[in-house]
């Protein structure tokens, strides 16, 4: 965004200003205009974050077999986490006095699942019209939108997917446009607004679509083929690459009338700056290489495929391009370009060394994102592909984290991180495993065994049981 | 896709080859496989032993041997003599299952989501009991090699839309031609009483049952007056006299229904129509089947349930993931489906999954096994491990229900399905880049 002109515009500086902004983000400052007496509306904070990290006390899990999603498995480790931080994790430490101990033995601990894809507050439960916010299906090119302002944080989806040990989503719109909009990376945490929900200092990212969703959607009007459709993205890049010259030119000396601002391309001019993630919905292998081609042509960087169920087939391609690939173990033949889908897919992709995610896109999938790691896992490994645990942890913690632009503050266990915890109750690429305990950024956002501990939505009150996840 | 005249159209289908036709009291027939199909019947004997074996029927046999020829199991147990001549397969570390059962699926009728031409699971119209749907499977489908490779290895297939959506048949996964995949036929009727089906009555539930009763009112009118309407002397019925006829077995009690209904109202209502109707009762869908599980276990109603689902919608709001354990709890038979065709192959996680949620470990394994097969009154050749019955086995790995194991052998009607797939041939050309062409 315009308005945040002291992050750099590269990824390093970036997560420098992400690590930032989250240290200073305990006591948010009003929205006021932050240029030299403009009054315009381009230089003032735009829906600002409003999270709180609630006080905790110190916590100490004991004696639990330990994927840090950053080095081996450790049997018989601790884990402590103190004010929203990962203090300490390995085998020879002893809780602090004032340590609420948890024991671990027989349970695991990982680092908070992250999904990349997830439409819960934008598609929410119970899924009537009045909740059908997601795809703003109204034209091709609509990165004007923004998914926070689709989103309804009492979605009783939400409580679900932080039973399945879920601490971070990104909110996206849906693929029925070329460029859908914004995303919104959000902590899963109980609120009355998506404000107080985002991870302050994590980048927006753009959510564009390849294949058939845009071209059935707007196949009496168009794009209806996938050449119109790539038409399309550049059309839109074009008119982005003059707009942002054009504010660029501006804004070094701040002189006369600001340009005329257009909120589709100043997102698509941030993607040009690199201040906004690219995730592209993308299936089929040969398209993907095209959205390469594309993103050359405009110097920008796809951050990560979505689905990529063809992923296999370019798995060198996608690791010499330094792209993430967010996909589903095994989700099959519901469209023609998913019809070559195999169960193999996180494997191969692994083994090019390339960057792998577990992606849900689904309000259940969400939930069980450990065991879907778990099923790509092992189907790697029956077929002969060597993937480790340490590895698939990181499907679904690490890597997301990255391609959210997160990792320099969570994703793995090692201190300084996030106190982002699950407490399994076996080992996490079990069927039978439960999330015990869920730590967001230190908050004891849920406990199986405690009800205190299991919030509920609004909507959930008087319509279902207590207890979720159950 | 053809639309059947019946049960009886099928004699025309499936004349000969093993097949036998049974004439039923009134006057309708069943049409189902007697002895094992006509094809790739092996004669070879073949010896699982030294294996984990749950029989399903019983309890769990450790070292245990399971021979089986022609099709048919014929031993199961720890003392058992391999016989001279027979293929052994060593099942030490291994475990034995009946093939798994999947009692709520459209294999062999849908391929490709989006794409209509590979869908045949779906007849327009409200009332479409005449329709069945053996003659629009596909056997060559490549969604079948990719659920058996995972197990399964019988499938309740139907159709999905309309109020009386249709005639479900039984199929095993094997096989090149209709006549071969089919082991029964009809084997239920689909009724939807969940939101779906709304239009159907006006656009109200009321409605709805409104309808569902007079047509049964009318097919046991039409039974009783047949040649009053063929000489045009009855008042004006409800459907067409194929449909009437179509719901003959049903009103007889002699074909299941399934019906799809979720919330508790409907499933309630399901329960009163069934009581009404003297109707065997299957209900499917289940997603709050747990509020009204007494009722249903004193009804004797199973509950074929995903157990995966527990996303609250009007359709069924209650939904939870220890729906499955509630329901065995209180006695009511569990079957455990999946909820997509091109998940077929997750079948035995979605039980692990009610494993996770509560179910003990033998009932979900049941739940996929014998109680289908004691629902739609097969169990004399499907879903356990005994002398006499079918074939349908799985060589495992491990645990099943877990991730960790994987299908070392999968027979069907006595034959070693071979570990071949579309899903396979696309690993082998990509394994390692560039692809072999």
């Amino acid at each position: 965004m315009l308005s945040r002109p002291k992050c750099v515009l590269f990824l390093a500086g970036m997560l420098g200003c992400a690590a930032g902004a989250q240290t200073t983000s305990t006591a948010p400052t009003p929205a006021a205009p932050t240029g030299s007496g403009s009054s315009l509306s381009w230089d003032r904070p735009q829906y600002p974050s409003t999270y709180h990290r609630r006080p905790n006390p110190p916590v100490f899990i004991r004696n639990a077999t330990v994927l840090t999603a950053a080095g081996p498995e450790q049997a018989g480790a601790s884990v402590y986490f103190k004010d929203g931080r990962i203090v300490a994790v390995g085998k020879d430490l002893s809780p602090p006095a004032d340590a609420t101990v948890v024991d671990g033995t027989g349970k695991y601990v990982t680092p908070g699942v992250i999904d990349t894809h997830s439409h819960l507050g934008v598609y929410a439960a119970p899924g009537t019209f009045g909740e059908d916010d997601g795809n703003e299906a109204t034209n091709p090119v609509t990165a004007q939108v923004w998914a926070e302002h689709s989103f309804w944080p009492q979605d009783p989806q939400i409580p679900l997917a932080v039973a399945g040990g879920v601490t971070i989503i990104q909110a996206l719109p849906g693929s029925a446009n070329l460029i859908g909009g914004r995303s919104a990376t959000l902590r899963l945490v109980p609120a009355r607004t998506v404000q107080e929900m985002k991870l302050p200092g994590a980048p927006y990212g753009l959510k564009m679509a390849c294949g058939e969703n845009p071209k059935r959607v707007y196949q009496n009007r168009g794009p209806s083929t996938r050449m119109g459709s790539m038409a399309g993205y550049r059309e839109a890049f074009i008119r982005a690459e003059r707009y942002r010259q054009k504010w660029d030119e501006w804004l070094k000396d701040k002189k006369g009338t600001p340009p005329d601002r257009d909120l589709q391309l100043e997102t698509l001019a941030d993607v040009l700056r690199g201040k906004i993630l690219v995730h592209n919905h993308c299936y089929r292998a040969d398209e993907m290489a095209q959205m390469l081609d594309l993103a050359r042509e405009f110097g920008f960087k796809i951050r990560s495929f979505h689905h990529v169920v063809e992923g296999y087939k370019i798995a060198d391609l996608l690791a010499s391009e330094g792209v993430a690939a967010s996909v589903w173990s095994d989700w099959c033949c519901f469209k023609m370009e998913s019809f070559d889908a195999v169960p193999q897919n996180a494997a191969l992709i692994q083994q090019a060394g390339a960057r792998a995610i577990i992606h849900s896109d689904d309000p259940i999938g969400i939930q069980r994102l450990n065991q879907d790691a778990a099923k790509a896992m092992y189907a790697g490994q029956q077929a002969g592909i060597p993937i480790t645990r340490e590895q698939a942890i990181r499907w679904i913690t690490a890597n997301p984290a990255w391609a959210l632009g997160i990792d320099s503050l969570t994703g793995t266990l090692e201190p300084g991180k996030a106190a982002d915890v699950v407490l399994w109750s076996g080992d996490p690429f079990s069927i039978y495993s439960k999330a015990e305990r869920v730590y967001n950024d230190g908050w004891l956002v849920y406990d199986r065994n405690d009800p205190k501990h299991q919030p509920a939505t609004d909507f959930n009150l008087g319509i279902t049981e207590p207890g979720v996840g159950r | 896709m053809r639309r059947t005249g019946g049960p009886t159209d099928w004699r025309s289908v499936v004349r000969g080859k093993g097949w036998m036709v049974v004439a039923l009291k009134g006057g309708s027939v069943l049409v189902f496989l007697s002895a094992g199909p006509p094809v790739r019947l092996s004669a070879q004997t073949i010896a699982i032993t030294n294996a984990t074996v749950y029989p399903i029927s019983g309890p769990k046999i450790e070292r245990g041997t399971v021979v089986f020829r022609d099709g048919r199991i014929v031993a199961v147990g720890s003392n058992v003599a391999v016989p001279t001549g027979a293929i052994q397969v060593d099942g030490t570390g291994k475990v034995v299952t009946p093939g798994l059962f999947h009692a709520r699926s459209t294999l062999g009728l849908s391929e490709v989501g989006s794409v209509s031409s590979t869908n045949e699971a779906n007849h327009s119209g409200d009332v479409n009991a005449a329709f069945n749907v053996a003659e629009g499977l596909d056997p060559e489908t490549p969604l079948i090699p990719i659920a058996r490779l995972e197990g399964v290895t019988t499938s309740l297939t139907g159709p999905t839309n309309g109020l009386v959506a249709g005639q479900a048949v039984l199929i095993d996964l094997a096989g090149d031609r209709v006549e071969t995949l089919v082991a029964k036929s009809p084997a239920a009727m689909v009724i939807n009483l969940n939101e779906d089906s709304k239009s159907a009555g006006g656009g109200s539930r009321a409605g709805v049952l409104q309808r569902l009763r007079q047509l049964f009112l009318d097919a046991q009118e039409y039974d009783k007056r047949k040649n009053d309407f063929r000489k045009n002397a009855m008042q004006e019925l409800s459907a067409k006299a194929e449909e009437l006829e179509a719901l003959g077995p049903v009103l007889r009690g002699e074909l299941p229904v399934v019906a799809v209904a979720n919330r508790e109202s409907d499933i309630a209502s399901a329960l009163r129509i069934a009581h009404d109707f003297r109707l065997r009762l299957i209900v499917a869908g289940g997603t709050e089947a747990w509020k009204i599980a007494d009722d249903l276990a004193r009804a004797r109603v199973p509950v074929i349930i995903n157990p995966i689902n527990d996303i609250p919608t009007f359709d069924g709001p209650g939904a939870r993931f220890d729906g499955p354990a509630l329901l065995a709890r209180a006695g009511v038979s569990v079957i455990i489906v999946e909820g997509e065709t091109g998940g077929a192959r997750n079948l035995r996680w979605s039980a692990g999954h009610a494993v996770r949620f509560g179910m003990a470990w033998d009932s979900a394994l049941a739940a996929v096994t014998l109680n289908p097969a004691k629902a739609l009154g097969v169990d004399d050749r499907y879903g356990s491990l005994e002398p006499g019955k079918v074939a349908n086995l799985v060589v495992w790995s491990g645990d099943p229900l877990d991730f960790s194991s994987h299908a070392d052998h999968v027979y069907i009607r006595g034959v070693e399905v071979p570990a071949k797939s579309r899903q396979i041939e696309l690993l082998e050309r990509y394994r390692t880049l560039p692809p072999r062409y």
